[in-house]
């Protein structure tokens, strides 16, 4: 088992024939179960064409229809994304995992507002993307550093993801799903979204929860981890050094008016439970001194 | 992306915010002749920088005659301003808002963010305006009302009323607040704002609701679809590394340390500050160099860190995923040559061609310090630094000196010789 997706997914590309998702098409397709889940391909200019043998549709609810395809990745460049969601959102589609960066808040309010009472979710934006180890790769992220196996990963950012995931391969531990919610302020899933799906799935063991400064996505999740959670979850924070009122590169990464600091942060993680480490280095350590 | 206030006003009217008149001075003669356009007998002459506290700091005075606006303005223009937001330095003053005495009966507070809770835009008000309302609403919560709201329907009549009311706008000038208050909302939505505050709103002796201030921020996501307001931009007020790191598409913020920092990614960058922290260090600056970063890119990169003359060490920290390690470590021999790097710099690369990165840095000569893991290269770049300082260094700065002043005689001596 894992969560969100697995072999079974099949995936269509929502902006293509860009740049970066003709890229990240081909590197998520060589990857395990690549060739059989990345079915088809949206560009409403490009309708009939193909992209490596991977038929192009010219809406969402097109390629649905005739590919079957239940999740969608979007590549498409940051003005026109939000449309892009509303429409695998509008198609009815399992799941809508969005990759780009610097889409309008505006746009994402709008967004969020409309997939009230919608059954689809949202992974991102601004986010690497989701991996199922040695099923399925759906994003940007490194496939070769990951392992399949018992860690769930859940984190805001990109790189320091890879990071987490890098340590815990290095210890041998594999991982079930790594989950990238992403960077911007206005997005889908939050981190107590996905620790309820690890909880829930049999795969998982325990989960590291990677968060950064800013909102307080990881005190809502820390919280209910004290209630509910079943499984060891440990964390880390960035930003310790971050000063307040700067945007730390991510556009819901700042502090404002003295919130969302990492030490609040880490201070109600450890009051729930969670066993947090401020040496990035450490992650993987720390989430193997909790296994039982 | 910030503006001044006077820009925030301009843009307050164009919505049918009412504020009070004025116009903006760039030096005396203008601003005099601005308070003799306005007319009246009150002035106001207002400093115009992008941080907040400008009247505790003086930036801010009230002028009772043309010759008083000449000496508040003169001493204000060119003023090193210090707040709380500007840092120790302050900000020089190189603005002027003259603006007409307001008749203020009380002073309230108004501000919109979004709210990343509810992820809608919230609007805030209170009757204890003028004040700092962070300070507010850490001691009187009870006295910050909220509506959030809804994104299609825009702010509704009945909830512009309720906070009017709530905030103490008398029942004669309900409408008026009323009004405000959705204008304000319309401005912040169509303006991609990701804050507007109105800091004192107030009510004159005649009834009138009026922005006193006015406090503008824009989403700069969404910049693209705003040239009007790209215009607005006063590089003075921006930090000159931050400005000249947008131009290569690095996100580069200065921080007080000594220890740069160059890093893949947003989150990984914050966490190699941290590191750097935990292991005694202090950061200089944050510095994501994303996920395309050329031998070009890395060089300006190395160029703009090493601008920061408090730079003692740098430390590279890349996570190859996309962005291959061999194609970083080759920028960053290009970078250390091109900038004849002479002080020590720590690199930690894993990854992707983690192995042919390694084998770049250390086939180049240079004297670069390998690290395994993010812990063990805050050590090093921390540990670089101490050695360095431990050293003796001046004695060799006096071998040196003595070394070439021998030289120097022994050609002087030589050229005695030959006349």
């Amino acid at each position: 088992m894992s969560i969100l997706i697995d072999k079974n997914t099949r995936v269509m590309t929502q902006g293509i024939t860009g740049k970066t998702g003709m890229f990240h098409t081909q590197t998520s397709r060589a990857y395990a179960n690549g060739k059989a889940c990345f079915v088809a391909g949206v560009n409403p200019k490009k309708a009939g064409e193909e992209f490596e043998g991977i038929p192009i549709f010219g809406t969402v609810k097109d390629a649905k229809a005739r590919t079957g395809a239940n999740v969608s990745v979007i590549y498409v460049p940051p003005p026109f994304a939000a449309a892009a969601i509303d429409e695998a959102v509008d198609a009815d589609l399992d799941l809508v995992i969005c990759i780009t960066e610097g889409i309008p808040v505006r746009d994402m309010i709008r967004t969020k507002h409309r997939m009230k009472g919608k059954r689809t979710l949202l992974v991102g934006p601004n986010c690497p993307g989701v991996i199922t180890p040695d099923e399925i790769k759906i994003g940007i992220m490194p496939g070769h550093i990951h392992k399949r196996g018992p860690i769930g990963v859940v984190s805001r950012s990109g790189t320091l993801t890879y990071e987490a995931v890098g340590q815990l391969t290095e210890l041998g531990l594999g991982q079930s799903s790594c989950v990238g919610i992403g960077g911007d302020p206005v997005n889908g899933l939050k981190h107590i979204d996905v620790m309820k799906m690890f909880n829930e799935d049999p795969q998982t063991e325990a989960v590291i929860m990677v968060g950064e400064i800013g909102g307080s996505d990881e005190e809502n999740a820390a919280q209910w981890v004290k209630k509910n959670m079943k499984k060891p979850v440990v964390g880390f924070i960035a930003g310790i050094t971050a000063p307040p009122g700067k945007r730390m590169g991510h556009a819901g990464a700042i502090i404002s008016g003295g919130k969302g600091t990492a030490q609040e942060k880490l201070a109600v993680m450890e009051a729930c439970g969670i066993k947090v480490t401020r040496n990035p280095a450490e992650m993987g350590r720390t989430l193997k001194s909790v296994l039982r | 992306m910030k503006i001044h206030e006077y820009q925030g006003k301009e843009i307050f009217r164009k919505y049918g915010v009412a504020t009070p008149r004025g116009y903006p001075a760039f030096s005396v003669d203008e601003a005099v002749d601005a308070a003799q356009k306005l007319g009246g007998k009150v002035w106001v002459v207002k400093a115009q920088i992008h941080a907040g506290g400008r009247g505790k700091g003086g930036g801010v005075k009230i002028a009772k005659s043309l010759d008083e606006v000449k000496k508040l303005s003169s001493q204000i223009l060119g003023m090193q301003l210090k707040t709380h937001q500007t840092g120790p330095g302050g900000q020089k003053v190189r603005r002027l808002l003259i603006e007409e005495g307001a008749d203020i009966k009380k002073e309230l507070y108004v501000g919109m963010v979004v709210d990343r809770g509810t992820q809608k835009v919230v609007l805030m008000a209170s009757s204890e305006g003028g004040m700092d309302i962070e300070e507010v609403a850490a001691k009187t919560p009870e006295k910050i009302h909220k509506v959030f709201v809804d994104p299609v329907q825009g702010l509704a009549d009945a909830d512009a009323d309720e906070i009017a009311l709530a905030i103490g706008i008398p029942q004669s000038s309900v409408a008026q607040g009323r009004a405000i208050f959705k204008a304000l909302y319309k401005c912040f939505d169509e303006t991609d704002a990701s804050l507007v505050e109105v800091n004192p709103l107030i009510t004159t002796g005649d009834g009138r609701v009026v922005a006193l201030d006015s406090k503008i921020n824009f989403d700069d996501n969404a910049l693209f679809r705003h040239p009007d307001i790209v215009a607005l931009r006063d590089l003075d007020e921006e930090d000159p590394l931050e400005i000249e790191a947008s131009k290569y598409e690095l996100n580069y913020i200065s921080l007080d340390g000594n220890i740069a920092c160059m890093v893949n990614g947003a989150g990984l960058a914050m966490a190699t500050m941290d590191t750097i922290k935990l292991f005694g260090g202090a950061p200089a600056n944050f510095l994501d160099v994303g996920g395309g970063a050329t031998a070009e890119r890395v060089t300006a990169a190395f160029k703009i860190m090493l601008s920061n003359r408090k730079v003692k060490a740098i430390l590279v920290n890349i996570f190859g995923g996309i962005m291959k390690c061999d194609t970083i470590a080759t920028g960053v021999v290009a970078a250390a040559r091109e900038v004849k790097l002479s002080i020590p710099l720590v690199v930690r690369m894993k990854g992707t061609n983690e192995d042919l990165g390694k084998k770049i840095l250390k086939d180049s000569g240079l004297p670069i310090i390998s690290a395994d893991n993010m812990a063990d290269a805050a050590k090093k770049v921390v540990g670089a630094i101490n050695k360095k300082a431990a050293k003796p260094a001046k004695k060799k700065v006096v071998a040196k000196k003595k070394a070439k002043n021998a030289k120097k005689v022994k050609k002087a001596k030589k050229a005695k010789k030959k006349k």
